[in-house]
């Protein structure tokens, strides 16, 4: 092994190349009934339960998921392990009190819901800032994997040359999305599901083979393989350290579980089924996809601390994030690694579309079309605005992916649900379940969630003042050399959630003008009977 | 102009919520998830802060290499798995054929209008 790549890059790159150009076919066929607002959107709300539940895996199964945690297991052990668990729990959350409700009584965002039965301008307004500010850590963590991945499979070490590699990727996303729209993004997110599921599968299989099918062999390995000192098979190895690195593991579980069901590329696939069973269904087959997902990186992780080590790991171009790809190349060599490294760019490109086009909707059915327009505009001129800012965040998201790499994957993400979990959940669960919320309760949560969150992240060790790199000289935060941090924690949301729930219900009881109890009344039958939900549209 | 698929009528929908029908749907939707969302949220935590607090207690051996924090993890997707094949089984015995009535006789009663 090289210290630069690892495989044969132009084999990685002609298995990258078929996989875009198959989905690519798959988008344009697709996308040949899309007419309509719901079409572009929604999908013309076609979707099976099964199939919108394997594309919600595929939305959800992020490049964080598969090459951070895999990493954090080989590398810090447990501590990896945890993350999975709370990215999984959450689906109970979605499953239970949001998915059918939402998918009832919305059409397209999740500003719909919200400004069902409260002051629509407003609510909008501050339903879209969120969802943007979500999105946008979101693709900031997707393009970051995307650069540390460039560096590992093609040997492209320079920033220059991994630009360009990004700048490709996203305007595949870009064509992706502007052709297929949320048909085809669901279709590009189902195959990439079910490849990153079989490529998992495949490997988890091959590793428990090479220990016998003896987990308890394969755990002993990759203890003996650790770093000195270092317990893999307990808890603490990343966060036990101090009382401070305790803390902040316990908002990050926090962040993870009530993160999850205030996603909003999340909350949209609700709306490409025809009904909340469908729904429903779909979050069923999510969950089932992810948690067996979740059991192989398990696997993967201690798999790749077993036979690759945590020092190798370490010391490859990608990082920590190149656990899974050099797992893949100890097992099978250059092709089992063009074909993994091929995966994990596709599920990039795919989080990516979805991220992308569910910011694109909510800027241009909210903030265009509802709040700027008020309105008054043909729903043609509301999918060409979205069309244009497809392109806008694609940019946006190549720039800030340049700017990104390096970072922790698996931790951006964390931080986007952070900001999920304390502006969006708390005035969702709200106006599901409590008929006396108001409008200033939704803004004061939602604008008191999203500002306290970032507030604090900009504060915090994850922007500048981290501690330095003995080895590099670098500190660990997105700025070098300057310090103005005083916020401990790296993830805001042991304050920042309760401080979004807490806004919501003080804005409430200090409302002076209540909102219309016939509006709610209606909210809470469609909500429940699905009544007069928007259905599948035929052609 | 949002969410007016049918023409709404408000009336209709104060009367529906009222029914005794939705009245018994709504209670049965929320004594189940809101329960079942507090258990599955203490039992999360009660691991998180175990893992977080714990680490002795977590590493106790089982048998082999698997400790008791490998085995407590694995039970949260055991949970995880099982509440969802029963909300599952739950909706679709007490909550959809209640929701369909309801929505069936809103349906009618909008036509007949």
């Amino acid at each position: 092994m090289t210290p630069t790549s690892v495989g044969d890059p132009i084999l990685n790159i002609a298995i990258f190349a078929a996989f875009v150009i198959i989905t690519l076919v798959i988008v344009i066929r697709a996308s040949r009934n899309n007419k309509t607002a719901a079409d572009y959107y929604a999908a013309g709300r076609s979707f099976t339960g099964p199939q919108n539940g394997t594309a919600i895996a595929g939305d959800y199964l992020s490049a964080a998921s598969f090459l951070g945690i895999a990493g954090a297991i080989a590398v810090n052990g447990y501590d990896g392990f945890l993350y999975s668990i709370g990215f999984l729990v959450a689906w109970l959350v979605a499953l239970l009190l949001v998915a059918e409700l939402l998918r009832n009584t919305g059409k397209f965002t999740m500003a719909d819901v919200l400004s069902f039965r409260l002051k629509e301008r407003p609510v909008r307004m501050a339903a879209a800032i969120s969802t943007l500010a979500v999105c946008f850590f979101y693709l900031l963590a997707q393009m970051a994997g995307a650069g540390g991945l460039v560096a590992l499979l093609l040997g492209i070490n320079d920033k220059f040359g991994q630009g360009i590699v990004i700048a490709i990727v996203g305007a595949i996303m870009i064509v992706y999305v502007l052709v297929g729209g949320m048909k085809g993004t669901t279709w590009v997110q189902i195959v990439k599901a079910a490849l990153l599921i079989i490529g998992a599968g495949i490997m988890t299989i091959w590793v428990l083979a090479l220990f016998g099918f003896n987990l308890s062999e394969l755990l002993g390995a990759a203890q003996a393989n650790a770093p000195e000192g270092k317990d893999l098979l307990a808890p603490g190895a990343q966060y036990g350290l101090t009382d401070l690195s305790r803390i902040d593991f316990l908002s990050l579980a926090l962040a993870l579980v009530l993160g999850t069901a205030g996603l909003p590329h999340v909350l949209m696939r609700f709306y490409t089924v025809p009904t909340a069973k469908e729904a429903r269904k779909s979050v069923v087959w999510a969950i089932w996809a992810i948690g067996i997902f979740y059991l192989f990186t398990l696997v993967l992780g201690y798999g790749a601390g077993a036979l690759v080590g945590a020092d190798a790991i370490l010391a490859a171009p990608g990082g920590v994030n190149s656990a899974a790809p050099l797992l893949a190349f100890e097992l099978g060599g250059t092709v089992l690694l063009g074909i993994i490294s091929a995966v994990a760019f596709a599920t990039i490109l795919a989080v990516v579309a979805g991220l992308t086009i569910t910011a694109a909707t909510s800027f241009a059915h909210d903030i265009y079309a509802n709040v700027i327009k008020k309105g008054k505009v043909d729903p043609n001129g509301e999918v060409k605005t979205a069309r244009i800012t497809v392109v806008v965040i694609g940019i946006l998201s190549i720039l800030g992916g340049i700017l990104a790499q390096g970072q922790n994957i698996a931790f951006l993400v964390a931080l986007a649900f952070a900001i999920a979990a304390s502006a969006n959940l708390p005035t969702i669960l709200y106006s599901l379940f409590w008929k006396k919320f108001t409008t200033r309760g939704a803004l004061w949560s939602m604008y008191g969630g999203l500002g306290t969150a970032i507030f604090l992240i900009i504060f915090s060790p994850v922007v500048s003042g981290g501690a330095i790199n003995e080895a590099t000289g670098l500190s660990s935060s997105m700025l070098q050399g300057v310090d103005f941090q005083w916020f401990p924690l790296n993830n805001p949301g042991i304050i920042s959630i309760p401080v979004g729930f807490l806004l919501g219900f003080l804005g409430t009881i200090t409302s002076s003008k209540k909102e219309d109890p016939k509006i709610a009344a209606e909210m809470d039958v469609r909500s429940l009977t699905g009544y007069g939900a928007e259905g599948a549209t035929k052609h | 102009m949002e969410n007016s698929a049918p023409p709404a009528n408000q009336e209709l929908f104060v009367a529906a919520e009222q029914s005794e029908k939705f009245n018994t749907l709504k209670k049965r939707h929320r004594s189940f998830v809101l329960p079942v969302a507090v258990l599955f949220l203490v039992w999360y935590f009660v691991y998180v802060l175990l893992a977080d607090y714990a680490h002795e207690f977590m590493a106790t051996p089982v048998f082999g290499n698997v400790n008791i924090g490998l085995l407590l993890g694995l039970g949260q997707f055991v949970t995880t798995f099982a509440i969802t094949t029963w909300y599952v089984s739950y909706a679709n015995r007490r909550l959809d054929p209640l929701a369909d009535e309801i929505r069936t006789d809103l349906e009618n009663q909008e036509a007949g209008r």
